[in-house]
């Protein structure tokens, strides 16, 4: 079975083709460029490199597997809606995964995990895991400070690991691989998604106006 | 040829398809989304709030539309969306999707301008436009346009220096308690008011102000000054004849200069286009002004004024009926695109 893997939730615009057998995955080819600023204008040619690189069409693909983050809210979107957008036209499920818990799955197992992410304005995103790589908390958004004082035994991985003092033991951002991972169980069960949810974890920014400025003094 | 359009430069998300034959665009489906009761609470649209719309209503919205078309998406021969001008995180999620749903189906990808949209669009109701004097007013935009054809350069001769026509209009009607979005609620309660009762200013229409150029702040804050002395003086706000006279000010200024900017230019079709074109008296005004100037008015029925994808999927029609070259894949989202970039190219 053929996927395409697509994140757009860290710095890093991530795509690539992945095979799923009956018990791994098989990365066919990997596309991955660091730019906070530019996911929207990069992520289409790289798609298409990635199909390229391994010797397929996008029509050949079975599924799309995309991260739904919890990332910066503005290049979150350009990979989710590319990848709904690529399923529907194609006719293929997409399924949307962790961002966090692709990282995950490219790190060793064997000892608790925490995967912490930049989310902007002094914050991080993370999520922990356990000794057997299942996810145990979070995703969540905070202050790294308190994060930190919480981190003694934890192994780190993620593009903010290093401000836990931690070992870091896996990527700054996710691979095909490790998106497709995560999704392989229900690509192999042919489990239809549910509808694609992106992981914000923050409201919007917007107060609602109390009582109206005045133009004229008194 | 059928052309998808994709909208999504403000609150709206917008998906269109039309059919382009010898004769001009025929529409086959215009899907709309709005978010704007999400963003009524808080008297103005909230970027975030409508990128977030925009990620959940676009594939519906395709959906609907090719449903609407009696189509699939293997007929679709073009795909164009709306590259900027608007808000920057809103236009990415219509570009993304564009840019795969053009590269699944493998078809050519226009990266239009939303302005110039606003004016092809009229050609689905009213059939080939000649050169052409423009005037778009929205809660985004006041513009005059010179289009001396759909698919070649505008020039733009006026636009607003400070707040749009439609953000004057949500700014007058929640001064009076009336709400978001202001434009179609004014325009409700002028009806029984009097345009003449207040004499609020005309911004930029002194003899020195001989640019084609909007300004709407000052006439804002005279409404505000105006109802604030009444207020103080414990006197009721005659809300309908604020509502009336506050429209009659701008629907003056408004025409006033589109038609004289038509007869300097040599013009004599004057097309209106935007949300506020929706306003009845703007309508009359221009109606009667351009008769009187011996103009032609075009303006496209409400549905296809206010932001939609047959707009952009009309244009991009026309653009690939001229036989324009094709956007790049990595065609940004530019949230400042000057009017003078009808398309953007390699
Ligand atoms: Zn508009």
């Amino acid at each position: 079975m053929l996927v395409l893997a697509i994140d757009t939730a860290t710095p890093a615009v991530t795509t690539g083709v992945v095979t799923v057998t009956g018990d791994g995955v098989e990365v066919r080819s990997s596309r991955v460029e660091i730019n906070t600023r530019k996911h929207a204008e990069l992520l289409m040619p790289l798609v298409l490199q990635a199909c390229s690189d391994a010797g397929a069409a996008l029509r050949d693909m079975d599924a799309f597997v995309v991260g739904a983050g919890p990332g910066p809210f503005t290049g979150l979107r350009v990979g989710m809606v590319t990848a709904a957008a690529l399923g529907d036209a194609l006719g293929r499920p997409v399924h949307g995964v962790c961002t966090l818990d692709a990282i995950a799955a490219d790190c060793p197992t064997g000892e608790p995990l925490l995967v912490v992410t930049d989310a902007r304005r002094r914050e991080v995103y993370w999520a922990a895991y356990d000794e057997a790589g299942r996810r145990v908390d979070g995703p969540h958004v905070e202050a790294p400070a308190s994060l930190t004082r919480r981190a003694g035994g934890y192994v780190a991985a993620g593009g903010m690991a290093a401000v836990l003092g931690r070992p870091v033991v896996g990527p700054e951002s996710p691979s095909p691989g490790g998106l497709v991972a995560v999704a392989a169980e229900a690509l192999r069960a042919g489990i239809i998604p549910g509808p694609l949810e992106p992981l914000y974890l923050r409201r919007p920014d917007a107060v609602e106006p109390t009582g109206r400025k005045r133009v004229t003094a008194g | 040829m059928i052309v998808m359009g994709f909208e999504t430069s403000c609150d709206e998300t917008g998906v269109g398809i039309v059919r382009m034959t010898g004769e001009g665009p025929e529409l086959l489906a215009n899907e709309v989304a709005s978010s704007v009761e999400q963003h009524a609470r808080f008297g103005g649209v909230v970027p975030e709030v409508a990128s977030r719309a925009h990620l959940h209503a676009i594939v519906p919205a395709v959906r609907r539309a090719l449903a609407t078309a009696g189509i699939t998406g293997r007929d679709v021969d073009v795909v164009a969306v709306t590259a900027g001008p608007g808000l920057a995180g809103a236009l990415l999620v219509g570009v993304a999707a564009a840019k795969a749903y053009a590269t699944a189906w493998d078809v050519p990808l226009y990266g239009v301008n939303h302005l110039a949209a606003h004016v092809a669009v009229d050609t689905l109701q009213h059939g080939p436009l000649p050169p052409a004097l423009a005037l778009l007013v929205s809660g985004g935009h006041s513009s005059l346009l010179d289009v001396p054809d759909l698919a070649g350069p505008i020039t733009p001769i006026g636009a607003t220096i400070d707040d749009a026509a439609g953000e004057a209009f949500d700014k007058v009607a929640r001064l009076l308690g009336l709400p978001f979005p202001g434009g179609p609620h004014i325009d409700r309660v002028a009806r029984d008011g009097d345009p003449d009762a207040i004499a609020f200013p005309r911004g930029l229409t002194g003899p020195r102000d001989a640019s084609f150029d909007f300004s709407f702040s000052g006439l804002k804050t005279a409404v505000a000054r105006h109802v604030e002395a009444l207020e103080r003086a414990g006197t009721p706000i005659p809300v309908a004849d604020v509502a009336a006279s506050f429209q009659e000010a701008v629907t003056d200024v408004l025409t006033a200069k589109a038609v004289r900017a038509a007869r300097e230019r040599g013009m004599d079709t004057l097309l209106l286009g935007g949300g506020v074109a929706a306003n009845s008296r703007l309508r009359a005004m221009a109606e009667e002004r351009c008769a009187a100037a011996g103009i032609t008015l075009r303006v496209p029925r409400p549905g296809l004024c206010t932001d939609n994808g047959a707009m952009v999927a009309a244009l991009g029609a026309h653009l690939a009926a001229a036989g324009a070259a094709p956007s790049p894949l990595d065609l940004p989202a530019d949230s400042s695109m000057p009017v003078t970039e009808v398309l953007v190219s390699a």
